[in-house]
């Protein structure tokens, strides 16, 4: 007798851990054939504030983190999807009917691309930030520090690797992330949430919830503890809607024109969108100031 | 023995005032539709000069006019080209640096030794810095071939007329923008004497263009369909509605918005030299700063030392004509702002904080406030929360260093931040933790064109000075697109 296959409940990751939606709710999800395939989480406004609080609070653990632990636990994020390759594969064929090679392709291309990031942690403040040589006797610098808290809605392309090139750059930093998943692709999305889950990443540092963008965006992008939005994603309407609600608590937004190509090689604007300088200025005294025998 | 300095006045007519300056549009000097604002000499509260306005079309012509000069001229001239026209307005600045000092303070009501000695020095040095990006664009560190935008809207403040405006041209026309500059509406004549040196230097017609008017001006020209960029200091309600309306446009915005800084005294800092930095924070130009140490937080153990320090100090300065080289503060810029620091002050005494106003005589006529500090002022105190954009201090105290960042990182705001500490690792640490985008370690209100400028949350976001300023003014998305 043929053995029944034991199937997986998708639910949300928040905090490090998998709820269920506080709402109860979910919607169905089919396989390339129409035929269904699991029930997802759909997400709702209170499980975005849910994720906003854990994001907050994954954020303050991980920009405290060394950028060599950063990058070393973004390098266990490749590791873990790189030992799932085969799931991610059939995951995109399943759903999206992808060609097997091409679903590879991609799977390879989403791993790749967390690699890149992984070295870009200790960089980024050496390229984006540096002395200022200023008239005075002051030592200035400026440096880069992460924004906070983003709230990102997934491509609805490329099912893994526009969820990595999303997330990667917005964390590599420092910040913390809560992105809406494809709808249509919940399984893609939270099989990525398992590798994350045991990939060393502090809880709260990456926050995915499944459902309707058009639903929950709006409530994270007015939220007063998010402090920026990555709309490359969103179509135009709710790109323009959403960069509004941002206007109410002057939230950055990225949002650069066209649809991203998200298998080209990257580039620093996803890095620098979440990004803030900060300039220090400290007094320089005179040789002679600094020798004396009451400290 | 009681000790009187003599007055030592600048003298007025060293700022040429004309009876009325006119717009600056496609090289030329010429009448707006508007109707003529009126300049008034905050220092006697009497009309100084008329201002020809700006029409909404005349908004029209003069993004036309950028556009052209965009098109024609700006975007097919090199780098090493621009660069010089930007080197030449710097060197007009330092020539005719006393004339812009003297006209700055008839027209903003700020002591004459900050026109001096800060804003006009500041803004040549911001043209000279910026000239030499012209040609180097490559190694700002933003691609091999970060552009220009086209054309770059921009509003700027009455705080530091001259010097916002070269902050704001010197970095866009340097990444190869034309622009179209809006100045505040009480304070329309440094920028149209700095039109003068513009023309002076040659800058092909269009390249800049100048048109004083209100609000509803500003706002024509940020929403005006042919702009790329959209670049505006001043309050952050005004900032949010920007935000708002090119919510869903392409064009490219940075935003300067207000500030309510934290300036936090450890008990191991020297006092003497803290005093001066919290006495600088908050009354350099009258405390109409955005990035001013409006809050000071000092620790409890020396609280009651530090204040009776601080009072004396602040009772010491002069406070009075502008003109006048002694003169520490000078006049508020407009009977509108003073209005909203009266009733601000009206606010912290009656919501019960310990109200402090220092004995100098203040002037009969004009727009004076005697420096204030107000004790004991609690989070929730609107003297706590909102920017006064005046000489007003909110003190509070605190016990530990952590204590000490969370009250300074509670508010909206982010601009700016000072640490007065001994002790090295305190000073570096506290800093780290601060949500500001310029912090002052044993010392504050230091500029630079070379140190980057801009604000976390609130306070806006996008950096002027550095390579980071730069960044404001080119298309430095470089993401492959489908």
């Amino acid at each position: 007798m043929a053995r029944v296959a034991v199937s997986k409940t998708y639910k949300l990751y928040i905090g490090g851990v998998f709820p269920r939606s506080e709402s109860g709710r979910t919607y169905q999800v089919t396989d390339r054939t129409g035929t269904f395939m699991a029930n997802a989480a759909l997400a709702s406004r209170k499980d975005g504030r849910e994720a906003v609080s854990a994001a907050r609070k994954g954020h303050v653990t991980w920009a405290k983190a060394t950028p060599y632990n950063r990058g070393q636990v973004i390098y266990r994020i490749a590791e873990m999807l790189e030992g799932r390759r085969t799931e991610f594969t059939s995951a995109l064929v399943d759903t999206l009917d992808m060609d097997p090679a091409k679903a590879a392709e991609e799977v390879d291309a989403a791993i790749d691309r967390l690699v890149h990031y992984a070295g870009w942690t200790d960089k980024i403040a050496a390229v984006f930030g540096g002395s200022n040589p200023v008239s005075g006797p002051y030592f200035s610098y400026s440096a880069p520090e992460p924004t906070g808290v983003v709230a990102a809605v997934a491509p609805s392309g490329n099912a893994l690797l526009g969820l990595v090139a999303v997330i990667a750059p917005i964390i590599c930093s420092g910040n913390s992330v809560v992105i809406v998943a494809d709808a249509a692709t919940p399984n893609v999305a939270i099989a990525f949430a398992e590798a994350l889950a045991t990939s060393d990443l502090p809880a709260g540092v990456v926050n995915i919830l499944t459902g309707q963008a058009a639903e929950i965006m709006p409530y994270l992008a007015s939220h007063g503890d998010v402090n920026a939005l990555d709309l490359s994603a969103a179509g135009a309407v709710l790109r323009t809607t959403l960069a509004q609600a941002a206007s109410e608590t002057v939230k950055r937004v990225y949002a650069p024109k066209g649809s991203p190509d998200y298998a080209a090689i990257p580039g620093t604007g996803r890095l620098r969108a979440f990004l803030e300088i900060k300039t220090l200025w400290h007094p320089v005294g005179a040789v002679s100031l600094t020798g004396g025998g009451s400290y | 023995m009681e000790l009187h300095y003599a007055s030592a006045p600048e003298n007025a007519s060293i700022a040429r005032l004309a009876s009325r300056y006119q717009m600056f549009v496609d090289g030329k000097f010429i009448d707006g539709q508007g109707p003529d604002l009126e300049s008034t000499n905050p220092a006697t509260g009497k009309p100084l000069a008329a201002v020809s306005s700006a029409s909404a079309a005349d908004v029209d012509t003069a993004v036309a006019a950028a556009r052209r000069a965009y098109e024609n001229v700006w975007s097919a001239m090199p780098g090493a080209e621009r660069g010089k026209y930007l080197f030449r307005i710097a060197r007009g600045i330092a020539e005719r640096a006393r004339e812009l000092a003297v006209l700055e303070t008839l027209d903003n009501g700020k002591p004459i030794r900050e026109t001096r000695d800060f804003d006009v020095p500041n803004a040549a040095q911001h043209f000279f810095y910026y000239a030499g990006w012209a040609d180097k664009i490559q190694h700002a560190g933003f691609g091999s071939r970060p552009g220009a935008l086209g054309v770059a809207a921009q509003v700027i403040p009455w705080n530091f007329p001259l010097l916002m405006a070269a902050w704001k041209l010197a970095p866009a026309l340097a990444a190869g923008n034309t622009v179209v500059i809006k100045p505040a509406e009480t304070t329309s004549l440094s920028i149209l004497i700095l039109a003068e040196i513009i023309a002076d230097a040659g800058l092909p017609a269009g390249v800049v263009n100048i048109l004083p008017g209100a609000g509803d001006i500003g706002a024509a020209l940020v929403e005006h369909d042919g702009v790329d960029k959209v670049a505006f200091t001043g309050s952050t309600a005004v900032g949010k509605k920007i935000q708002h309306s090119l919510a869903g446009t392409h064009k490219k915005l940075t935003l300067e918005l207000g500030g309510k800084g934290a300036n936090i005294v450890f008990a191991d800092a020297a006092q003497d030299q803290a005093v001066e930095g919290v006495v600088n924070g908050i009354f350099f130009n009258q405390g109409q700063v955005c990035c001013a140490g409006s809050r000071l937080l000092v620790q409890e153990s020396i609280a009651e030392e530090f204040l009776d320090r601080l009072k004396t100090r602040a009772a010491a300065l002069r406070v009075g004509d502008p003109l006048d080289k002694n003169t520490d503060v000078g006049a508020i810029n407009s009977a509108a702002q003073l209005t909203k620091i009266t009733e601000l002050c009206a606010a912290g005494s009656n919501e019960g904080a310990g109200r402090w106003t220092s004995p100098a005589m203040l002037p009969e006529q004009g727009f004076f406030v005697a420096p204030t500090i107000f004790t004991d002022a609690t989070a929730s105190m609107r003297i706590s929360r909102e920017e006064i954009f005046g000489p007003v201090l909110a003190v509070s105290t605190f016990r530990t260093p952590d204590e000490a960042v969370a009250k300074a990182n509670n508010t909206p705001y982010g601009l700016s931040a000072g640490v007065w500490t001994e002790k090295g690792s305190r000073a570096m640490g506290v800093a780290a933790g601060l949500k500001a985008g310029v912090v002052w370690d044993n010392t504050f209100n230091k500029f630079d064109p070379t140190a980057a400028f801009g604000g976390y949350g609130e306070s806006g976001f996008g950096r002027e000075g550095g390579p980071s300023g730069l960044a404001a003014y080119l298309n430095t998305d470089d993401e492959g697109v489908l």
